[in-house]
């Protein structure tokens, strides 16, 4: 086991695309590290490089103390997931699994024994002796998750291994590896772009955009405070409520009237946007104490939640998360107002959280 | 070039298992479409039928004024005098079949070992300028190949490749390679690249990956891409014309054209000649069928 540090990770291809840009990362030993962010933001990319699949085109990659920079795939000591699970169609699940063993040589004693191992932790037994193709999807990536046990590996790199499933097994199969993950204590690097599953399942997670770190923390850190506001916009689901504001009287206050209390050290001379969970405000009757009039536009019945997408004046529609007793017809004449703490503030120019 | 490899795809449609009146939709235009395809299938076929008839009837009936269409002896001498000589031993004809399957085959196992690891190369790196590689191999097939039979006539007796197999079969590979890496490179699109990266991440080197991964899931493509490949080089006839003289070089084909001229005509022995001339090309693509379609469609629908 062993942790992972990159170093100025820089790939450019051949036709001028930079796919990651100088990107430092810091992986504990035993973390799971979640990457997240949307196609393209070079997540994948800095998982190949860290595999070995990739090579980059500056910076450095140590996996425990080695500088694996020269090092083919095989040689750093690491498994890997893929999407579309990648197991040799032509070999049953036995073989599939004591495939990487045998290549690396060890005697068949301990390659059963550990190809029974990993089959035991996750609950392959029956599917032993079928091949690839008479697997379900979730039993497919449950044998590719056991090929990558076998290897023993220092780290485990995942990509995306969940996105080919359908959404109930997604869940399971989370659970799952997070229950793995946390049993073996292995380093993981997980790359996604499924917020839900980064929220859940990482230790840290990093949010990648344009092949740059936008923001590293844990998954409250990044759900509290977004360090930009593509994070801002990228987790959450509705996402934070981007709502313009200015600083008078001591307090922040939007142009309709919302009033919320300004973090310390707020710079006066710039734009200022407050982002805002669609918890951290509250529909109520019109004219309600601090609360502004506004309007319901529509209502989203979750079942657990609603969502009301309420119009209060500003620039754009705030979504509101309330519980489902709370109802209101839509259309109506309500009154809005915020109940959760100090919001997180950005600058308008940089994108940037300002405190 | 191209039109033979259409040919061969066309005249073997895939099975529809549809029923017939729904296919065509209600009862009176089944009706219709199949007299229709019923004389079209008759005016493709009746060369072929009457190439058949000629190839196993006996001389006079060949010749005879009106044309027999049933009523002829069956003899099978003009198979005979395609293998052998009038005056026993080997006949030219099987000499010039000997050199079909050598330069057809060799010209293919060529094409084929240097395109698919081309296709390869397309299909997984990203190299430079890569659409207009593509672009400019798939260009060397836009002109007809006779175009060019002058300039490689002058070029093959300044080297000495005139009247040579090895002459032919360079070239046939040389217009091989293009179609090759074009029709292989979506077979390995197909395959998805991570089993080599896990093959690589089990301890392999990229071309072990290839070769003990990749490799076998392409040989289905492989062996339609080589049918079509092999067929082109077994039906070429402008450059085996120009190219040979000698009869321990030229190919079936001009050998079989040049059965026809001088004073007679022995139309039995030409028919013989191309039946069997014909016969490997339909067993291949018989035997290859599912995949030549496959091979057309390829691409058509994302997995």
């Amino acid at each position: 086991m062993a942790g992972i540090e990159v170093t100025a990770l820089h790939k450019r291809y051949p036709d001028g695309t930079v796919a990651v840009d100088h990107v430092d990362l810091s992986i504990r030993d035993g973390e799971l590290f979640v990457m997240l962010g949307p196609s393209g933001c070079g997540k994948t990319t800095t998982l190949r490089a860290i595999a070995g699949l990739e090579r980059q085109t500056t910076g450095d990659i140590r996996i425990g103390d080695t500088l694996v920079n020269d090092l083919p795939p095989a040689e750093r000591d690491i498994a890997m997931v893929f999407q579309f699970y990648a197991l040799y169609p032509h070999l049953r699940t036995r073989d599939n699994l004591a495939f990487p063993l045998r290549a690396e040589g060890l005697p068949k004693a301990e390659v059963r024994e550990r190809v029974d191992e990993a089959a035991r932790l996750m609950r392959l037994g029956p599917l032993l002796d079928r091949r690839p193709r008479r697997l379900s999807g979730g039993e497919q990536q449950r044998v590719a998750l056991a090929r990558a046990l076998v290897r023993r590996p220092r780290a485990f790199l995942m990509d995306e291994p969940l996105t080919n499933l359908d959404a109930e097994l997604r869940a399971d199969m989370r659970t799952e590896i997070k229950h793995l993950q946390g049993e073996l204590g292995t380093t993981m690097v997980y790359v996604t772009h499924d917020q839900v599953e980064a929220m859940s399942l990482g230790h840290r997670i990093a949010i990648l955009n344009k092949g740059r770190v936008e923001q590293i923390g844990t998954p409250l850190e990044v759900y509290d405070r977004p360090a930009s506001l593509f994070c801002a916009a990228f987790i959450g689901s509705p996402p934070m409520n981007l709502i313009e504001v200015e600083v008078a009287d001591g307090k922040l206050r939007s142009k309709d009237g919302l009033v919320f209390t300004p973090p310390p050290g707020l710079p006066r001379d710039r734009r200022l946007v407050a982002g805002v969970r669609p918890e951290a405000l509250e529909v109520t009757e019109p004219g309600a104490e601090r609360s502004v009039p506004a309007r319901l536009v529509s209502a989203e019945w979750l079942g657990d939640e609603i969502i009301y997408v309420v119009d209060h004046g500003g620039r754009h529609d705030v979504r509101v998360r309330m519980p489902p007793t709370v109802r209101f017809a839509a259309d109506a004449p309500v009154g809005l107002r915020h109940i959760g703490g100090t919001p997180a503030v950005y600058d308008v120019s940089t994108e940037e959280l300002v405190a | 070039m191209a039109v033979s490899v259409d040919e061969a795809v066309s005249t073997r449609p895939a099975r529809d298992r549809t029923p017939l009146a729904r296919r065509f939709g209600g009862r009176g235009r089944s009706v219709l479409e199949v007299a229709l395809l019923t004389v079209l299938a008759v005016v493709m076929l009746f060369p072929v039928l009457w190439m058949i008839e000629t190839s196993i009837k006996e001389n006079r009936d060949v010749y005879a004024i009106p044309a027999k269409f049933f009523d002829f002896q069956v003899t099978l001498d003009h198979f005979k005098d395609v293998f052998v000589a009038s005056g026993g031993g080997r006949s030219t004809l099987s000499a010039a079949f000997l050199n079909s399957v050598v330069v057809a085959g060799a010209s293919t196992a060529l094409a084929t070992v240097l395109g698919v690891p081309a296709a390869w190369a397309y299909s997984r790196f990203a190299v430079k300028a890569k659409k207009d590689q593509l672009f400019f191999i798939l260009s060397t097939r836009f002109m007809p190949p006779v175009v060019v039979v002058i300039p490689i006539f002058l070029m093959y007796r300044q080297v000495g490749l005139i009247d040579t197999k090895l002459g032919l079969i360079l070239i046939y590979a040389a217009f091989n390679v293009p179609f090759t890496i074009w029709m292989m490179k979506g077979f390995v699109d197909e395959v998805p690249a991570e089993y080599e990266d896990a093959a690589m991440l089990d301890g392999y080197t990229r071309l072990q990956a290839f070769w003990r991964f990749t490799l076998p899931l392409l040989l289905p493509g492989i062996a339609a891409t080589a049918v079509f490949a092999l067929i082109f080089s077994w039906n070429e006839f402008v450059f085996a014309i120009f190219l040979t003289s000698s009869d321990s070089v030229r190919t079936a084909p001009p050998a079989i054209a040049g059965l026809i001229g001088g004073t007679t005509v022995d139309w039995g022995l030409v028919a013989a000649a191309s039946v069997v001339f014909a016969l490997p090309v339909l067993v291949f693509a018989y035997l290859v069928r599912k995949h030549l379609v496959a091979g057309v469609t390829l691409g058509a629908v994302r997995r």
